[in-house]
């Protein structure tokens, strides 16, 4: 039996990547390279005011100086950033006002990723921005969210539309500095997404940005800035995937959240990067900066990630809570198969009164895959009856995965309650005995267990989601397994 | 500023002066290692924050201090050693007083004990036993993480060492007392070597006691080798005084079916840090780690621990605990490493900590990394206070709330006190415990000594 479970999960841990195809449109390409020049010249070709400018120059000054981190327990081959493009854009008319604008081959592009661009198919459906490459192509459902007064578009458009916004919240949670790869960003960043709700607005729709890299050899540096005013709630979804090359390709994009007073943020990933082939070889280093800021007081935000894709991951979504009785939450499914390594966790800063914060991480581990969870939980001093629970466990399936927990635990105020527990095990014996004495069968019964092993996040996922996780778990892990 | 070039100067001038001092009496296969170590300890130079397993310790006030000597012992001091007596009463244990981490009487070999097992100095044991020091001398230290433990193979000149040949069984624990005394600053540096071959059985227990209230700081490096099917137990009582620092690193290797465990209580010590690696580097090896810290004013202490499960099927625990008053900071880094040959472990970790008051902190950082699938790992850790509900509990009961909140307490300790096998010596701590619960245990108290 245990040659005939170790066939299955051969056999399971060989889905293929569906999302691998190449568009084959124009693009407007900067060469590769980097220096104060592609910046600038980012910066002109999006017409961007001069205090953006002066901020990539001061980003990318920073980054000359600084030195590509060491500490994630993750084997990156060197990255040469001077073969990197930059800046790749499907070539189409500016900003196209209606479907018929789009390029027809984009459309068929997101289409064939079955994300809806066509707002009239999908009634109650989802508000979507689509990114390709480095520029957004399509923000649907605009005019209904604005009137409600929530403004959702592209980066680009927000900073030629609401200036004083963007001005006012860029940076404010990732500064400049912060690390290698957020400086990297804040330097170079192309789009993104920009999302605003007004005070004491519920959005009435899920919001979702769907991230896309086509052309080859290029970085994906988006930036995302999500505000969500007094009293207001909006749900964000985020997916990506890429087509399948033998090189690597880089994304560091920069995510950052405020909540205002009494504001509810609920940021969901599906994470689908290309992952490399069987042998390793390929795949997108996904390496990106998630930071919300609690700044009122009883805000919350709520991080939900399924990661399956990337050859590398590196992305700790964090939260400060700054605010008293705020609440941060991180719910994380992380799979790594064939050769694929994550260092994925998650950082929860507890400074307001009475902050709380939850943490349940679930990694599994495939083939060759090094899964780790590195989180960081902080109680400061004024943090006066801080919570904290974190739960981290890891599944092993195969005898060539590792699978590690780095937990830090910084306490400094003696009513805080910190508690971190965490597991590692793989699939029981008995478990599967169980399973086929009921007439499952051992294949069926690894992916009833997988699903049930991550079902406590994947719970926490707006239904659409849930469902194209569900089914990427299965890709990712399960081939055939149902 | 940094303090620490000034420091690896200090060490280095050290290093350089002890070619014309010790190493012209120290024996040649430790004189052999000196050179490699020393260039080692200037690679790694001094841990600091930025070294994971040093994170949360700061070592500068301790090391930059400027210790005027060190310690090479003289005949005479031993003749106050020799005065000391351990207060735990019903301890039957064969006993042996250590000054600042030395044998008494070095030279003149090494002592047998009934059933055969030999206590003595390192020096003697080279003298005695060469080939054996020489198989197991610096062989299982961990040369690339610590900068400290190299320094001490450059610089030790001698230490404790016991051996339990074949099947030898010593039926009372060993103590070794090690007492801290001197008219001058002092930094001490001691090297351990113990060597418990196949089906042998030893227990040690060892007591830190400083009793001259002068600077100390002591980098102690100890090397075990638990043979296959041999019984390996140490606990360490630690308690000094607030100008006292102790780094020790302790490094346990076990072969096939063989069982160890170490337990450190700490009760007092200005800066502690004791570091312990397990290498279960044989099947069915059995594993434990324990340690327990109360720590008050500004105190700190660190617990470290690796478990390494290089072989399949064997068993460790960890289990820490801590209570922190006044100013103290605690940290503990434990690591359970299962390599991917380690199928069918089961390991355990466990870190638990009490914040007593506003400006006490703990720093705890379990972690888990594992290469094999057959495992059962887990860990946890918590920080917080005493559960208000089994305060409540208790007080409903008709116990006011400081009775009730020393018993819960003195629960919470227990559970690691309860490990140490020798029953004279768990009641004696427990009762220490239970006093430094109460505030009426100052260091002083405990001292056989009585100076004052």
């Amino acid at each position: 039996m245990e040659n005939d479970q170790d066939k299955v999960l051969d056999e399971v841990t060989s889905g293929e990547y569906k999302y691998g195809f190449v568009t084959d449109i124009e693009t407007d390409v900067i060469p590769a390279g980097l220096n104060e020049d592609v910046v600038r010249l980012i910066s002109s070709k999006k017409e961007e005011p001069e205090w953006l400018l002066e901020f990539r120059l001061k980003a990318f000054r920073h980054w000359q100086t600084m030195k590509m981190p060491q500490w994630a327990n993750l084997k990156i081959p060197e990255i040469h950033y001077q073969d990197i493009i930059f800046y790749a854009a499907p070539r189409q008319k500016i900003a196209p006002s209606s479907l018929s604008d789009v390029d027809p081959e984009l459309l068929r592009t997101f289409d064939k990723l079955g994300i809806p661009l066509e707002e009239q198919k999908h009634l109650t459906g989802v508000a979507v921005d689509a990114v390709m490459d480095s520029i957004s192509v399509k923000t649907t459902f605009r005019e209904t969210l604005a009137e409600m007064g929530i403004i959702f578009c592209s980066f680009s458009e927000a900073v030629k539309e609401h200036p004083t916004l963007v001005q006012k919240y860029l940076a404010s949670v990732v500064p400049h500095t912060d690390n290698f790869f957020a400086t990297l960003n804040s330097a170079v960043f192309s789009d993104g997404s920009f999302c605003y709700i007004p005070k004491g607005v519920r959005c009435p729709m899920e919001l979702s940005t769907y991230f896309r890299i086509n052309a080859s050899n290029t970085g994906q540096f988006e930036r995302t800035l999500l505000i969500a005013d007094e009293e207001s709630y909006v749900s964000y979804l985020e997916g990506c995937t890429a087509p399948m090359r033998d090189e690597n390709q880089l994304h560091a994009a920069v995510v950052e959240i405020v909540a205002e007073r009494g504001a509810e943020v609920k940021y969901s990933t599906v994470q689908n990067w290309y992952p490399g082939d069987k042998e390793g070889k390929g795949g997108i280093f996904n390496f990106v900066t998630k930071r919300g800021l609690c700044k009122g007081d009883d805000s919350k935000i709520s991080w939900t990630q399924v990661e399956t894709g990337s050859a590398v991951t590196w992305k700790y979504p964090s939260c400060i809570l700054r605010g008293d009785n705020s609440i941060g939450e991180f719910y994380s499914v992380a799979v790594t198969n064939n050769h694929q390594q994550a260092d994925t966790g998650t950082k929860m800063i507890h400074i307001g009164k009475n902050t709380r914060s939850t943490i349940v991480s679930k990694g599994i581990s495939a083939g060759f895959g090094q899964n780790s969870y590195r989180g960081l939980v902080k109680v400061l001093k004024k943090a006066q009856g801080a919570r904290n629970f974190s739960q981290c466990d890891s599944l092993l399936l195969g005898d060539k995965c590792g699978a590690h927990t780095f937990p830090y635990i910084e306490v400094d105020n003696p009513s805080a309650i910190v508690e971190h527990e965490a597991t590692t095990s793989r699939i029981g014996e008995d478990q599967i005995f169980y399973c086929n004495q009921r007439g499952i069968s051992t294949e069926d019964a690894i992916g009833l267990i997988v699903n049930g092993y991550a079902r406590e996040v994947i719970n926490k996922l707006p239904m659409e989601f849930a469902v194209e996780a569900q089914k990427l778990l299965q890709i990712s892990l399960e081939g055939s397994v149902g | 500023m940094d303090y620490r070039p000034e420091v690896i100067t200090r060490f280095s001038a050290l290093y350089a002066a002890s070619r014309d001092g010790f190493r012209k009496e120290s024996p040649e296969l430790l004189n052999r290692h000196r050179e490699g170590a020393y260039s080692d300890f200037i690679r790694l130079g001094i841990p600091d924050r930025k070294n994971e397993a040093y994170r949360y310790t700061n070592l500068e006030k301790y090391l930059s201090h400027d210790y005027q000597g060190y310690y090479l012992p003289v005949e005479e001091d031993f003749r106050e050693a020799e005065k000391f007596h351990c207060e735990v009463q019903d301890l039957d244990v064969w006993n042996m007083v250590l000054l600042n981490g030395f044998f008494p009487h070095g030279d003149k070999g090494l002592i047998m004990l009934p059933g055969g097992i030999w206590v003595g100095s390192l020096r003697a044991a080279v003298k005695q036993f060469p080939a054996m020091v020489e198989k197991h001398y610096n062989r299982y230290v961990d040369n690339e993480t610590d900068g400290l433990v190299p320094l001490n193979t450059a610089l030790a000149s001698d230490g404790l060492f016991i051996y339990a040949p074949r099947n030898t069984v010593y039926t009372k624990p060993i103590q070794i007392v090690n007492l801290l005394h001197s008219e001058k600053d002092i930094f001490v540096q001691d090297r351990n070597l113990i060597v418990v071959e196949e089906g042998a059985q030893l227990n040690l227990l060892v007591c830190d006691h400083a009793l001259s209230p002068q600077h100390f700081l002591t980098n102690t490096v100890t090397e075990v080798f638990v043979n296959r099917n041999a019984r390996f137990e140490i606990v360490r009582v630690q308690n000094q005084h607030n100008n006292s620092a102790k780094l020790t690193h302790t490094f346990i290797h076990q072969e096939r079916d063989s069982f160890a465990s170490s337990n450190n209580i700490t009760l007092h010590g200005g800066l502690v840090r004791n570091a312990t690696w397990h290498l279960l580097e044989g099947e069915n090896a059995e594993t434990h780690s324990f340690g327990l810290f109360l720590a008050d004013k500004h105190q700190h202490v660190a617990s470290f621990v690796k478990i390494d499960h290089a072989a399949p099927h064997c068993n460790s625990t960890q289990l820490f605990k801590g209570v922190l008053d006044d100013n103290a900071s605690g940290a503990f880094n434990g690591r359970i490493m299962v390599r991917q040959i380690a199928q069918g472990t089961n390991a355990y970790q466990s870190n638990n900590n009490i914040l007593l008051s506003e400006e006490a902190r703990m720093d705890t950082k379990p972690q888990l990394e594992i290469f094999a699938d057959d495992v059962k790992c887990s860990h946890g850790a918590t920080v917080g206070q005493l559960d208000e509900n089994a305060l409540f509990y208790l007080r409903s009961r008709g116990i006011d709330a400081r009775e009730a909140r020393l018993m819960l307490m003195f629960g919470f300790a227990h559970d690691v006190i309860q490990n140490i096998p020798i029953e004279a010596l768990r009641d004696r701590i427990d009762t220490l415990v239970m006093q430094r619960l109460r505030g009426e245990l100052s260091r002083c108290a405990s001292c056989a000594i009585q100076c004052n």
